[in-house]
């Protein structure tokens, strides 16, 4: 038998990975800045890890209900009111799922045929379409750009929704550009949508980590409510990656539709998590405060050292993200992340991974500590000049 | 103001100039702004947080129970002048509770400790008793854990 025949050519299709070669460099080098990291730098508050630690001296080591543990989804629903203004009923709009990760797949899932197209911005997160290809769904992809601050606009949307358009992804604040979207902007987007057959999937797991203005979920747009599955989750605002949880809020069908996916596919999240993640909504404001600001100081030296060195750099304004153009330097994205790890140790990631719109960028991410930024910041400085130079 | 502090609170090493960036400011702005809290006494001096343990100097640090009788008109304030004015006195504080003053002293040996207690805080006037308890580990101080630092063990890239 030819087993690589049996995989399904859906599956075999997707290309490997373009950033599969970085780790096997860096597995043979030493004293190495990783800006490449798409996760806080920070553990989880201590307050958290406790509350998990202590629900398994409890013995609280069974599963939840499907839709994960009511306590938790009224605490989501608590919190959501608090910080967007959004009304949710924890008993049938809300469902904890295994990060947003999961979200943002058994989303897809409940809502595509085979053939249905999927509108996904880019650059962004790579699952995006990767669910979307797994869902059998046709990803249609919009090139952001960078001058309309890498945000969505109704002139890149609308030439491409089609009579088979099905969804859209909306992932703001973006990874890897650090874009926001604000109320003025999102309102543009709604003016295109309230009256089509489109649902939008927004995953806004970086919504607290926002450093102008407040950050506003589409799902606020009263005419939007019912038509957008919010995703959204534990891992980055509350640092709390490794846990694995996140959670989906949206119409009583949809999530009704989601459930289904998730009691045979998952049956419930890791209930050690869902105990902690009471406490993290509950007690853990000021943390998550002090790390949006630590961030916010990193950002503001990140995007000034990038600047510093010659490189155009919009303003992120989201996520822990700069965005970088390095067309300057004459270098591709890849030329330029492969040359500046071997010369200069320094690890950040091709735009391109992210799209081919990200051609000419790359990311490099302010999760890390200020030391590390500003030692990566000067070598990346004196690279950029040597380029420069030798043009 | 408030996070200009408590920038330098975490890290008294950043310069004036990343000081600026972090907080969107001109590096003038930032220096007037220090040397105006400098000299209100907001900011009373920039120190360095040792783990002496790991050095070839290691000294004992106790904490002192005192009990005193307050003097009348003065309180327990000069007392207290009297106390903290040596140098070996590295932080006291008037507390509420069973005794009266909590005096945090370092010295070089338990002996040397000890023996500033007997001669010189003991037989204050005023004192009445003294409890003393030597530090045998410091887990935590100034908010600080005192552990080896954590490496940082997240994959190199995470999309
Ligand atoms: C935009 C975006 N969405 C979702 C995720 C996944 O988050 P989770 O850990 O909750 O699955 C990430 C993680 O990098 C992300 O960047």
């Amino acid at each position: 038998m030819n087993i690589e025949k049996m995989i399904s050519p859906t599956i075999r299709n997707i290309p490997p990975s373009g950033i599969r070669k970085y780790f096997d460099l860096v597995n043979e080098m030493k004293d190495v800045i990783s800006l490449g990291i798409g996760e806080p730098d920070f553990v989880t508050p201590w307050n958290v890890r406790e509350a998990g630690i202590y629900s398994l001296e409890k013995g609280y080591t069974h599963y939840s209900s499907n839709a994960g543990f009511i306590e938790l989804r009224r605490e989501i629903a608590a919190y959501l009111k608090r910080k967007y203004s959004l009304d949710y009923r924890p008993e049938d709009q809300i469902i904890v799922t295994v990060g947003a990760s999961e979200g943002i797949d058994i989303a897809l899932r409940a809502l595509i045929e085979p053939g249905d197209e999927v509108i996904i911005p880019e650059p962004s997160f790579v699952a995006y379409k990767g669910c979307a290809v797994f869902a059998r769904a046709v990803p249609v992809i919009i090139e952001l750009r960078e001058e309309d601050q890498f945000r969505l606009t109704p002139e890149l949307l609308e030439p491409a929704i089609t009579e088979k358009t099905k969804v859209l992804i909306l992932p703001y604040p973006n990874n890897p550009t650090g874009a926001i979207m604000n109320e003025d902007d999102l309102r543009k987007i709604v003016e295109v949508l309230k009256d089509k057959d489109i649902i939008v999937i927004s995953d806004e797991i970086y919504g607290e980590l926002t450093y102008e203005g407040k950050h506003v979920s589409i799902a606020s747009f009263p005419e939007m409510k019912d038509r957008t599955i919010l995703i959204n989750g534990f891992s980055k605002a509350f640092a709390m990656t490794g846990w694995r949880l996140g959670y989906a809020c949206g119409h009583p069908a949809v999530i009704d539709a989601m459930k289904k996916i998730h009691q045979y596919a998952i049956m419930c999240s890791p209930t050690t998590a869902q105990h902690a993640a009471i406490e993290a909504l509950r007690n853990s404001d000021d943390d998550v405060q002090a790390m949006v600001r630590e961030y916010n100081g990193r950002r503001r030296i990140m995007v000034d050292g990038f600047r510093k060195a010659g490189l155009d750099c919009f303003e992120p304004l989201g996520a822990f993200y700069t965005f970088p153009s390095i067309k300057k330097t004459g270098l591709t994205s890849d030329e330029f992340c492969e040359r500046l790890l071997m010369e200069e140790r320094v690890l950040v990631v091709p735009g391109t991974a992210f799209g081919d719109c990200g051609a000419g960028f790359i990311r490099a991410t302010y999760a890390s500590s200020i030391e590390n930024i500003s030692e990566a910041l000067i070598r990346i400085q004196r690279f950029v000049e040597r380029y420069s130079n030798a043009k | 103001m408030e996070e200009l502090l408590e920038i330098l609170e975490k890290n008294s090493k950043l310069s004036e100039e990343q000081i600026a960036v972090m907080l969107g400011k001109s590096v003038e702005e930032i220096k007037s702004a220090i040397k105006k809290l400098e000299d209100e006494g907001v900011i009373l001096g920039y120190t360095t947080l040792i783990d002496w343990e790991k050095t070839s100097k290691e000294p004992v640090t106790a904490l002192i129970e005192v009990r005193v009788t307050p003097q009348r008109g003065e309180g327990f304030d000069k007392v207290a002048e009297r106390i903290y004015r040596y140098p070996q006195v590295k932080a006291c504080y008037l507390v509420s509770g069973g005794f009266d003053l909590m005096v945090v002293i370092e010295g070089k040996s338990m002996k040397e400790v000890a023996l500033f207690v007997a001669e010189k805080l003991a037989p204050l006037e005023s004192v009445v008793s003294t409890s003393t308890h030597f530090v045998l580990k410091k887990y935590k101080d100034k908010g600080v854990i005192f552990e080896k630092s954590r490496p940082d063990n997240r994959e190199v890239i995470i999309l």
